[in-house]
């Protein structure tokens, strides 16, 4: 079965409140979104950010959107009044989960993005 | 009474683009329906920056941008009955009201002004209630400034009041866009559906050209018409309070995948989205694109607001420092590592440092930017930014350590080049919740003669 970057089959958006950061997943198509359900767990969105240690992930489904939302507490070394990184906020944190490679069966390889293209 | 509203956003936050306002007025106009004009421009530190202004020259703490962001538009605004709300006030409210009263006078425009107050906790009153309810209060003389967020209410009755423009401190975002809704169409204080509505057509416009295309461009994969001239958004709501969302011409894009992303954006519990209104509740929204730019959004509502307001307090947050010195070439990873090992070595114990290493293409490229053409042929890790961050409450210790990184030009490791240095005090924020009946806004109104 293929492997894909999430990038190819969603996009995404973070926010950030404090040391919480959110990141929502959007699958491109409403036939990606029971992939990402599968295989986008709070631990598998957890494994992108594991060097900022989150001391808890929450993720909440919204069928209707077919999209994810992801909570991660403490990852933002204090958030962006503490911060010594560059991006103190974690904004760019978006495209780091769009990293985490998925399987993608055969038949749905037709919504996903870019596979072809190269860098 | 009006079936529909328009709601426009003219800025999305402190440092937007100016020139927005322009389009979306003139559409709003174009319109003819009952429309108001929002301005977010305060970020959770955006306030405590401007107390620090205003702690200096006590006519300054507002929006700094304040003029340049109402000057094209209010006349235009007041001619059309374009109703104006802004958190511009920031820190200094009745400021912002001086500026914008004198804006009318110099353009012959009479109106009037509604300046909401009462969000600022740091008197002596304020100050015992958050001792209260705050369990790591900073010392008094670190704090920098502590407000609570007000809802709509202190809006609505400006607006009731007659005003015009309604200039407040530190409201909830989304209250600017629910308090002319609740004022045109009657919606009471508890209509928790309603006011969960008009939430969330606030929460799409609170951050201006992030639904309408802005933070959104990710090149062969989510392509935005002409975003160097992005349309701003404007929200269109019924009285029962079905909205969609659109944008001012121009630029950009207003789909369901844009409406997605800042939908989602800053939430937490997508059925628990906590305003000093309502609690919002997005968890059975669904999105249907109508064309031309204009998203409707259905199954949003709302619950019972929450019992306590939550306050932002800023201190003192000591000093941040960057420095950072480039390195190029063959081993210049290495090279940099060292510099940064020197700089560890040499900088005061105690200070926080952070290293980073940063580099696509920089010192080796042209004015012209001709290098870029050839960017595929530059090795990997062959231009090197190294960067070192410290902090620490001390400004002396601070500057130490930025030192050392000046100092890596003569006596650090070979072929650094492009040292820039920077310091600056910082804020630390924090935040708790107060009581309702411990927060007691104030409305004020003001009445300016064009000449």
């Amino acid at each position: 079965m293929p492997e894909l970057p999430l990038h190819a089959l969603a996009h995404a958006r973070a926010g950030d409140k404090g040391d919480r950061l959110n990141i929502s997943l959007i699958a491109y198509a409403p036939e990606l979104y029971p992939l990402l359900v599968e295989q986008v767990s709070e631990s598998a969105a957890a494994s992108v950010l594991a060097h900022r240690r989150p001391s808890a992930v929450s993720r909440y489904e919204l069928p209707k959107l077919h999209a994810l939302n992801f909570v991660f507490d403490g990852v933002l070394d204090g958030g962006v009044t503490q911060a010594l990184n560059l991006d103190s906020h974690g904004k760019t944190l978006s495209f780091a989960l769009l990293g985490l490679r998925v399987q993608v069966p055969d038949e749905l390889m037709k919504f996903a993005r870019g596979a072809t293209r190269k860098r | 009474m009006a079936e529909r509203m328009l709601v426009g956003c003219g800025a999305g936050y402190s440092g937007d683009r100016v020139d927005a306002p322009i389009a979306v007025v003139r559409d709003l106009r174009a319109s003819g329906e009952p429309a108001a004009i929002i301005f977010e421009t305060l970020g959770e530190r955006t306030l405590a920056l401007g107390q620090l202004r205003r702690r200096e020259n006590m006519a300054t703490g507002h929006e700094p941008k304040l003029r340049a962001l109402l000057a094209p538009v209010l006349g235009d605004c007041i001619a059309s009955g374009i109703s104006i709300i802004g958190n511009f006030g920031a820190a200094n409210p009745p400021a912002a009201g001086e500026i914008i009263a004198g804006l009318a006078r110099e353009a012959g425009v009479s109106l009037r002004l509604g300046i909401v107050t009462g969000d600022d906790m740091l008197d002596a009153e304020g100050l015992e209630v958050l001792r209260a309810c705050c369990a790591d209060l900073a010392a008094d003389k670190a704090l920098v400034s502590a407000n609570v967020y007000l809802g709509a209410a202190p809006i609505v009755e400006a607006l009731h009041n007659g005003a015009q423009v309604v200039v407040t401190g530190r409201v909830a975002d989304p209250s600017l866009t629910l308090a002319p809704l609740m004022h045109a169409f009657g919606w009471a204080e508890d209509d928790w559906p309603r006011l969960g509505q008009g939430t969330m057509a606030g929460h799409l416009l609170e951050c201006g050209a992030q639904v309408t295309g802005g933070y959104f461009a990710d090149p062969g994969f989510k392509d935005v018409p002409a975003p160097d001239l992005i349309g701003y958004p404007i929200a269109a709501v019924a009285r029962d309070g079905l909205f969609m969302i659109g944008k001012a011409m121009g630029g950009g894009v207003v789909d369901r995948r844009t409406v997605t992303e800042q939908l989602l954006y800053e939430v937490h519990d997508p059925a628990a989205y906590l305003t000093p209104d309502v609690t919002a509740d997005i968890s059975a929204a669904s999105l249907s694109e109508l064309g031309s730019n204009w998203v409707q959004v259905d199954g949003v509502t709302g619950h019972a607001r929450p019992e306590k307001l939550k306050v932002t307090v800023c201190y003192d947050g000591g000093w941040l420092a960057e420095g950072e010195i480039s390195y190029l070439g063959p081993n210049a990873t290495a090279r940099a590592q060292l510099a940064a090992d020197i700089v560890r070595r040499r900088s005061p114990r105690g200070l926080r440092i952070r290293c980073d290493l940063i580099g696509v293409m920089s010192v080796l490229a042209d004015d012209a930017g001709e290098a870029w053409a050839r960017l595929n042929e530059v090795p990997d890790n062959e231009d090197v930014r190294l960067r070192v961050a410290f902090a620490g409450p001390d400004k002396a210790e601070v500057e130490r350590g930025l030192q050392e990184v000046e100092a890596l030009y003569c006596a650090g490791p070979a072929g650094g080049g492009g040292i820039r240095l920077a310091l600056r005090p910082r804020i630390a924020a924090t935040s708790c919740f107060v009581p309702r009946s411990a927060v007691k806004p104030k409305v004020e109104m003001v009445e300016v003669r064009g000449a």
